[in-house]
């Protein structure tokens, strides 16, 4: 699925790069014991060092460091034991040391892989180029007063790993998946919580576009912090039309950094950013290089849980899922959980059949993660043993399951104080049968004819004569050895 | 009765235990020698009230039995430590007014030992100096007098302040921090001891930073042992600096007096350049001969990257602090100029803050770091210091300590003109590849030239060996039967 | 090694410190003097050598992540030139 974009001139193809920052979660800063914690009053998490003032010192965080070392494994990328924190030195109000303590040519991670799962159920290997530690800045605040900036610096200082992909994405689509992908990935190794909307997990996309053909990379731009994967994937494709459109009445693509207007869908230059960038990295001489040895690694190693691809894997060995079944569930680990505890011991398509349709479509419906589903795994499951032995039938079990869904209560439960046990009695159904037949001769000469798909108008009969509790399967049963004689 | 400010740190820790006078008259002695001496501009912020109080708490803790290490003893702190409620400047105009909300780790623990803050000693802005004349707020007058010159001299600097305070009986002792001479310079120019200690030993947090890799806080005193004794209380581990060695503190008044028997002491060649001053040369040779009495072994030695050195500070030095004074921005704490836009208001809050000095290095620090530069620049830096800190991990093979001249001439006169900062540069010739090794280094009195002023020899030794560093200072210290300060009556 | 104006005026940009027109050719060169005092280090050979970024050789320490500060606005805003509302304030940006 090649996303061209077709010019007046010929076929584009764009290039895309993501520099996801992700917010690590952690109790304290990076480089201070002030609460990392998002939503407090102005000021109220900062420290002396979060502030700049003069003589603070940072002292690193090891859960950071951990944090970090497991997202690397979690990318299947390079550890590397040894890195240092350097200074990229620039100005703004928010940035109170006039400086941030990041990493430059010696970062924590270095290349890994992130592996997108395409719609058609095919993979696509992404390049990750590396992973660092990087304090956040603080924040300014422009609407809340006509003539004054107002800086919060209660973000100054919170821990962040910034995950740079190589430019592999080729679509606005690849950039949302990887953005979901990467989402995913960090939320099972419990990392980051991938929160765009509160900025806990944000993104700069590098554009570029080509003429389909060519290898060689042309001038990019770089659009900040955007902050929702729809919002990322229609900055992209707004971008890249840019270029072509540039390109093509034959202007030239600066390379400068630019702001996503989501009300406008528009591109435009950061002000703010304007001036030329020389950043003068250089080693921080606050801090030493950060070191670590084999068995620390391993250590982290050997907690880490199954990951998205491993359990799709898994998923599609071990119940049968398709590619793309198997895909929904393991994309968030609570649901891959849920569903593997409805599917123990059971029908696992029909397992998923029901945690995909019928509950994500209530969990959609009101919002809530499946953590706070109204119907447990537990429940589901004992709903879904009473249709396997034979108590309810489907359309019994999706009115149980609605009302399990407002009342909270467990399948039996609700089977019972309804009376929505299916019946099973030959009885019973006989004697319903007998009625419908005697009532509806010329059908039953009709079926006799040889008009068999009558069967089903019979069950219909049946069903409704017995408000819908005769078992589907035992009405026809009996039913064909009436009308057959 | 003998002026109280005439003892030493060791004696007057005696005399107060034996209750012969009390912290409060020790303190209000030094407040009047301040007050006296106030022409020396020696302190920014003098803090008498402090003082007073603290020195009554003192005399309560004494009559408790409850003192400690330096119980009552009325110290200087140099105005690059933050001290909580008091106003700290690094001698700037930018931090005019500032008032920490925080106490230096340093200074905390000078306070927890019991000692007595005087006030805020003067220095080089942000500690950028060699001759103190750089403060926003008045350049230091050294209270020694040539015989040839009718001009006041310098102190030298950065802790030019500290220096003058403790030569002219101001304080007891006083906070210095050494960069690249900082502490020794300005000790050896106003006759006094300074000691720099290893790089990590004393903790940063809470001290203006002019240049990270570089800094070490240190005392100034009169005699060797108030230098161990007030090093003791200085350094030790600190959580909150990252640079801080965890490591034991050694009682470094234990070693002295130990001598130097036995030690085998380097003198090492490219210290002695062609056109050294005469008089520091012998002075020199009177110290190798002083070391040889103690029964001492003389080696000649090589530290081959000597001459990079200055130039390799001058690269490290102004790249950190142009990072390191980033901060001073006027958004936070400071002085502010309004301007129109976020970056008028930066480009002329840093314009009127900062002094011409400050200025230049920051403007030479933003240079080696930038596109294009780093590499020539700062990289290269960074490797010559990886081999000037190579050649004493090498001589240290051979020896236990280094012998040298502290500075290269005495005290300049106040108003000498030095238009040519790399002129004034030259200055921490012989105490920057110490700095830049991160290795210990004193320097004691040692004698005065024919103009009547003190030269200082400097001792140097390898990483966390203070105590060989104090044993060597003590012999010269009593071969050198200094002082020659003026005893006030 | 020498310096002109427009050097100075990015080097000045950069540091954000404003140097008066007048002024840039005196700074140009005394900072040309120190820099081409400063390039006697090309002669050094430091073919092989690992550059020396620190004070020291010790250990990077790691902190315990517990929350232990923070929660002092008050003092965090004692000495701002201009606050409000718990915030600093500056002049207005444009992004």
């Amino acid at each position: 699925m090649s996303y061209i974009i077709k010019g007046e001139t010929g076929d584009w193809e764009v290039v895309i790069g993501l520099e996801v920052h992700a917010q690590v979660i952690s109790k304290s800063k990076l480089f201070s014991g002030a609460s990392a914690e998002f939503g407090a009053s102005p000021n109220e998490h900062v420290s002396f060092i979060d502030a700049g003032m003069p003589g603070m010192l940072p002292v690193i965080n090891e859960r950071c460091v951990e944090q970090a070392v497991r997202t690397g494994l979690g990318l299947k990328a390079k550890i590397n034991q040894r890195s240092v924190f350097a200074r990229k030195n620039y100005f703004y109000a928010d940035m109170p040391q006039g400086y941030q303590i990041s990493q430059y040519d010696q970062p924590i991670v270095g290349e890994g892989t992130l592996i997108l799962d395409m719609p058609d159920g095919a993979t696509r290997a992404i390049g990750i180029e590396r992973l660092h530690l990087e304090q956040d800045a603080g924040k300014s605040v422009h609407d809340l007063s006509p003539t004054k900036t107002m800086i919060d610096l209660n973000r100054s200082g919170v821990p962040l790993m910034e995950i740079v992909s190589k430019p592999d994405l080729r679509s606005p689509e690849e950039a949302g998946l990887y953005l979901k992908k990467l989402r995913s990935i960090l939320r099972y190794l419990g990392t980051c919580d991938g929160n765009m909307e509160e900025g806990s997990m944000r993104c700069d996309a590098n554009v570029s576009v080509r003429p389909v053909g060519s290898t060689d990379l042309r001038t990019r731009c770089e659009i900040k912090n955007v902050n929702s994967v729809r919002f990322v994937m229609m900055a992209i494709e707004h971008e890249a039309m840019r270029h072509v459109d540039v390109y093509e009445s034959g202007g030239k693509i600066d390379q400068e950094t630019r702001l996503y207007d989501s009300n406008k869908n528009e591109t435009r230059t950061m002000r703010s950013k304007e001036m030329a960038h020389d950043y003068r990295y250089f080693p921080d001489p606050d801090l030493l290089p950060l070191e670590f040895d084999d068995a620390f690694v391993a250590k982290i190693k050997s907690t880490l849980p199954e990951l998205p691809d491993d359990k799709k894997a898994r998923f599609i060995s071990a119940y049968g899922l398709s590619a793309y079944d198997a895909g929904v569930l393991v994309a968030e680990q609570d649901n891959a959980l849920y569903f593997e505890e409805v599917a123990n011991g059971r029908d696992a398509k029909l397992a998923n059949n029901w945690v995909t349709s019928n509950l994500f479509g209530v969990l959609n419906a009101r919002n809530v993660p499946i953590t706070e589903s109204p119907v447990s795994a537990k429940n589901l499951g004992r709903l879904l043993d009473l249709i396997a032995d034979n108590t309810l039938s489907t359309r019994l079990a999706k009115e149980a399951f609605e009302i399990m869904v407002e009342t909270g209560k467990d399948a039996d439960t609700v089977v019972t104080e309804r009376g929505m046990k299916q019946i099973t009695d030959t009885g019973a159904i006989d004697a319903a049968i007998d009625q419908i037949i005697a009532a509806n001769a010329d059908k039953v000469e009709q079926y006799r004819a040889g008009k068999v798909q009558l069967i089903g108008w019979f069950t219909g009969q049946v069903m409704k004569a017995t408000q819908g509790q005769a078992a589907p399967a035992l009405c026809q049963e009996l039913l064909k050895k009436k009308l057959e004689v | 009765m003998t002026n109280l400010t005439s003892f030493t740190i060791a004696d007057a820790r005696d005399k107060l235990a034996k209750k012969e006078f009390t912290a409060l008259e020790l303190t209000n002695a030094h407040i009047a020698a301040m007050e006296k001496a106030k022409a020396l501009n020696a302190f920014i912020t003098p803090t008498p009230d402090i003082a007073r109080a603290r020195a009554k708490e003192s005399d309560a803790r004494l009559q408790a039995g409850k003192a400690g290490a330096l119980e009552g003893i009325p110290l200087g702190i140099k105005d690059l430590f933050c001290t909580e409620g008091v106003q700290t400047t690094a001698a700037s105009h930018i931090l005019e007014g500032f008032v920490p909300q925080y106490e230096s780790t340093v200074s905390q623990k000078l306070r927890d030992a019991g000692s007595v803050m005087l006030g805020k000693l003067n220095l080089d802005e942000f500690a950028m100096g060699s001759s103190n004349q750089t403060s926003y707020f008045g350049p230091v007058k050294s209270p020694w007098k040539a015989k040839s010159l009718a001009d006041d001299l310098v102190p030298g600097g950065s802790s030019g302040g500290s220096a003058a305070a403790v030569s002219g009986y101001l304080a007891m002792g006083a906070t210095g921090t050494d960069t690249g001479g900082s502490i020794r310079q300005p000790a050896a120019f106003c006759g006094i001891v300074g000691v720099k200690p290893t790089y990590g030993r004393c903790s940063r947090w809470g001290v203006v930073a002019f240049a990270s890799s570089l800094d070490q806080a240190g005392p100034m005193t009169r005699t060797v042992r108030d230098a161990a004794i007030m090093l003791k209380v200085m350094c030790g581990h600190d959580a909150k600096d990252s640079t801080s060695a965890l490591l034991p503190v050694p009682d470094f008044e234990a070693a002295l007096g130990k001598g130097v028997k036995g030690l085998r002491i380097g003198i090492p060649k490219e210290y002695r350049p062609d056109g050294l001053n005469g008089e520091v040369a012998a002075l020199w040779d009177k110290g190798i001969q002083w070391m040889k009495d103690a029964g001492a072994t003389i080696v000649d030695i090589s530290l081959p990257h000597t001459s990079s050195a200055l130039p390799t500070y001058y690269i490290v030095a102004p790249a950190e602090a142009s990072s390191n004074l980033a901060r001073y921005d006027g958004v936070r704490y400071g002085q502010r100029v309004e301007g129109k836009s976020l970056d008028e208001m930066y480009g002329k809050t840093r314009a009127a803050g900062f002094g011409t000095e400050v200025k230049r290095r920051i403007l030479i620090g933003t240079y080696v770091l930038s596109a294009g530069y780093y590499d020539a620049y700062y990289l290269k830096a960074q490797k010559v210091r990886a081999l000037i800190a190579k050649d004493f991990t090498d001589a240290f093979e051979k020896v236990d300590a280094i012998l040298t001249p502290t500075a290269p001439t005495a005290a300049f006169g106040l108003n000498d003109k030095q238009d040519d900062p790399v002129a004034m540069y030259l200055n921490d010739v012989f105490t920057v590849p110490a700095s830049l090794a991160g290795i210990p280094g004193a320097s004691v009195p040692a004698g005065l030239n024919s103009d009547g002023l003190p030269l200082g020899l400097q001792v140097l030794t390898k990483r966390w060996d203070e105590e060989t560093l104090f044993r060597v200072c003590q012999v010269i210290e009593d071969a050198a039967q200094f002082p020659f300060l003026k005893v006030p009556a | 090694m020498s310096l002109d104006k427009a050097t100075i005026r990015r080097v000045a940009t950069l540091a954000r410190i404003e140097v008066p027109d007048a002024e840039l050719e005196a700074t140009a060169t005394k900072l040309s003097g120190i820099l081409s005092w400063i390039a006697q280090l090309s002669e050094v050979n430091t073919d092989d050598v690992l550059p020396m970024s620190g004070g020291t050789d010790l250990k990077l320490p790691w902190r315990a992540d517990v929350i232990n500060d923070g929660g002092i606005v008050d003092k965090v805003l004692a000495n701002a030139p201009e606050a409000q509302d718990g915030f600093f304030s500056v002049p207005k940006v444009v992004e």
